[in-house]
């Protein structure tokens, strides 16, 4: 159904690029085109075409369309659910060379920016001017392209929001090679379908985003957390409600459990500042004011206690942040490193049943045969557990994984949560995301997709694919 | 066991500004916290009281607001706190504030071990500490990293004397200098806080102490004088030296005699 990449199309392909230096075929092409993070599914594509514009992106995507060849964007390769893997082989686009950030707009708090400017780039950046970008994904080297692809969370997410809600306009190349933009630097937009709203969490199936013009916000001037020890996992997330719609507005809540810091600890090599209690809320405040910020993090504090916490401790300054912040910015390697292989959950569920999802956790572990580690956002409902492989066979590891990841989804579904906090479903959390949406819904998925992309060349078998 | 534990109020961002006429530092409005290199000292004085029992009392000096880091030190678990102030204590250079201390301590009442952070993140001397032991005439030991013993009379402690490792017992009374990471410090806290907002913070000033003579604190008591502070121009010229100590003095000395500054 898709054409094999010829000699002429390789040539055809230099030819579109200002530089034909950027078009990699066969042996030229490096290794990690052909994974993600995860790096569970490897295939090699024929082609990477490194792109530095819109023009190019709509040259290759044109001539891919006429020649259907399978197009795979790509920003920095840190997704995590195979959606820049290009399963089809055929060409990859690589946008992360686009990493400009081209206008800063202070009267429309806009920044506008290419696809492949890094988070923390975009972050740091916007600090110097006084402000702020807000959603605070963990993995700060991947792209905004990925970012808005994924529609990414992060901790911030119980004040703030998602990338979603910062993404004002995009400029996107379509599968035929047409340069559209929809959105601007407009507050508000009623006008016709919201397709910018589409394409932000496509995952690059619909087009590939190669401009976009962000929101940006104030700088808040001071801010403080709060690390809050509880009898039990359970009475730490069971606070959970009644501090987020309390007056304290909390940015962050995690939730963390005393052995998933006590690996923490073995990989970083230093101690948490408090390590005798079972489990931990992590909380943050940010404010324009000391003395609103006082008053918050005041209140969130008494509120605490009388929910059954400990005691509250204060993280005020630099290094006492870093002191907690920093092992829990190393969960995710932390944990990696604890065994030999892992597979991710990153289900989200409503607040008030991440007590019910994190017990049943544990009667899975059992069910299934694998070691289980999780930690999350407690504020938004979003999860992340991972599957240990540890010293388990070829073949029980893959029965377990899949025992596994069978029992949570079917209960988070239950509970009426979705596959995809934030991670995105790309290419091995589809069966998940067939189960849990109805023939209904994946019809008009399928229908979208079919209208943007009649030859399915764009990303092919992805997302409802 | 009697603790004392000498912290200091600092800038709470290494980004503070100079005064471009004075060269002094703008402190007035700047945000403050707790010297970082004495919650160390902090940490290994309530882990020293953990095992053996007592009291851990803290000492500062400066202005008034400077009870704020004696709050903040009862927060963690301090028992008592002492803030030396006056305006005769003013512009003391590290000679002056080793003395004044020494004064203050001598008017508190007498301790086991003396704990303080090895440097302070705004004068970064790393002097203080041995000076004042020197003036209350006790056995001091600095670059502490490791505490591997203490019990009723001493302490046995490791520490980095850069390429090697010393360890030494030494008997109460003592002053101990701690290094960056002995122990994780312990955060204040929250209810801690509550509970010790009425707590009483001794403030001591110059009328207190022993001696009367004005002339051995603040500015009149420190032989340095500051004539200009400034931003060191970048030397693009720079000589790097490597190799172990030893080689090190000989070839800095060769040096310096080629340079005909010795």
């Amino acid at each position: 159904m898709y054409n094999k990449i010829t000699q002429t199309d390789i040539d055809a392909l230099r030819a579109l690029l200002t530089d034909p230096e950027r078009v990699f075929s066969g042996g030229d092409i490096a290794e990690e085109y052909s994974h993600d993070e995860l790096a569970s599914t490897k295939v090699m594509p024929d082609v990477v075409c490194k792109c530095m514009s819109a023009a190019e992106v709509s040259a290759v995507m044109k001539y891919a369309n006429e020649h259907k060849i399978p197009v795979t964007p790509r920003g920095a390769g840190t997704g995590l659910v195979g959606a820049a893997v290009p399963v089809n082989a055929g060409i990859v686009i690589d946008v992360s060379g686009m990493d400009k950030i081209l206008e800063l707009d202070p009267d429309n708090m806009t920044v506008t920016v290419e696809p492949g400017v890094l988070l923390m780039t975009l972050g740091a950046y916007c600090t110097e001017n006084g402000f702020f970008y807000p959603p605070d994904p963990g993995e700060k080297t991947a792209t905004i392209g990925g970012n808005i692809s994924t529609n990414a969370g992060g901790m911030r997410a119980v004040k703030y929001g998602v990338t979603r809600d910062y993404v004002r306009g995009l400029e996107v190349v379509l599968p035929n090679g047409d340069i559209i933009n929809v959105g601007g630097k407009v507050v508000k937009n009623s006008s016709g379908y919201d397709l910018k709203d589409l394409f932000i969490g496509s995952e690059g199936t619909l087009g590939i985003i190669t401009k976009a013009v962000l929101r940006i916000i104030m700088q808040p001037k001071f801010d403080i957390s709060l690390l809050v020890p509880f009898p039990s996992l359970s009475d730490a997330i069971n606070a959970v409600p009644a501090i987020v719609r309390s007056d304290s507005q909390p940015t962050a809540v995690e939730f963390m459990q005393g052995q998933v810091i006590s690996d923490a600890e073995d990989y970083l090599g230093c101690r948490f500042p408090s390590s005798s209690n079972s489990a931990y809320l992590l909380l943050k405040f940010d404010s324009m004011s000391r003395e609103e910020l006082d008053r918050q993090y005041k209140s969130a504090a008494e509120l605490c206690l009388s929910l059954g916490a400990e005691d509250v401790y204060l993280l005020d300054t630099e290094e006492r942040n870093e002191s907690v912040w920093k092992p829990r910015g190393a969960f995710l390697e932390a944990i990696k490193n604890s065994t030999t292989e892992m597979d991710e959950v990153d289900v989200v569920v409503p607040r008030d049943s991440i007590n019910k999802m994190v017990s049943d956790l544990m009667e899975i572990s059992k069910t299934s045969g694998a070691r289980i580690k999780y930690f999350g956002h407690a504020g938004d409902g979003n999860l992340h557990i991972y599957i240990l492989r540890d010293e388990l066979g070829e073949a029980e590891w893959h029965k377990a994984c899949e025992d596994a990841m069978e029992l949570m989804y079917t209960e988070a579904f239950k509970l009426g949560g979705q596959v995809s906090g934030e991670h995105g479903i790309g290419l091995v959390k589809r069966p998940y995301l067939f189960q849990s949406l109805s023939p209904e819904v994946l019809g008009l998925m399928r229908g979208i997709k079919a209208a943007f992309d009649p030859n399915n060349i764009l990303n092919p078998g992805k997302v409802c694919q | 066991m009697n603790i004392l534990v000498c912290i200091k109020q600092v800038p709470a961002s290494n980004k503070v500004e100079v005064d471009p006429v004075t060269g002094v530092m703008k402190r007035d409005g700047a945000a403050s916290k707790m010297n970082p290199y004495d919650l160390f000292a902090l940490e290994s004085a309530f882990r020293v009281r953990e095992k053996l029992g007592g009291k851990v009392t803290v000492l500062t000096m400066g202005p008034n607001q400077a009870a704020g880091v004696i709050r903040e030190a009862y927060a963690m678990g301090a028992d008592e706190g002492y803030v030396l102030s006056d305006r005769k204590f003013a512009g003391a250079d590290v000679l002056a504030t080793a003395y004044t201390i020494s004064q203050g301590i001598k008017k508190i009442g007498t301790f086991d071990i003396i704990f303080c952070g090895k440097q302070t993140t705004d004068g970064d001397t790393a002097q203080v500490g041995p000076e004042v032991s020197e003036r209350l005439n006790l056995p001091s030991i600095a670059n502490v990293f490791e505490i591997d013993d203490v019990e009723a009379g001493s302490i046995t402690v490791k520490m980095d004397m850069g390429d090697s490792i010393q360890t030494a017992k030494i008997k109460f009374p003592c002053l101990i200098c701690v290094d960056k990471d002995i122990y994780t410090p312990r955060l204040p806290s929250y209810k801690r806080a509550k509970a010790t907002a009425e707590q009483e913070v001794t403030i001591l000033s110059f009328q207190d102490f022993e001696d009367q003579d004005e002339k051995h604190y603040g500015l009149s008591g420190s032989p340095t004088q500051v004539k200009k502070v400034f931003p060191p121009a970048g030397r693009a010229d720079a000589e790097r030296l490597t190799g172990s100590s030893g080689e090190l003095t000989a070839r800095l000395y060769d040096k310096l005699k080629e340079l005909k500054f010795i």
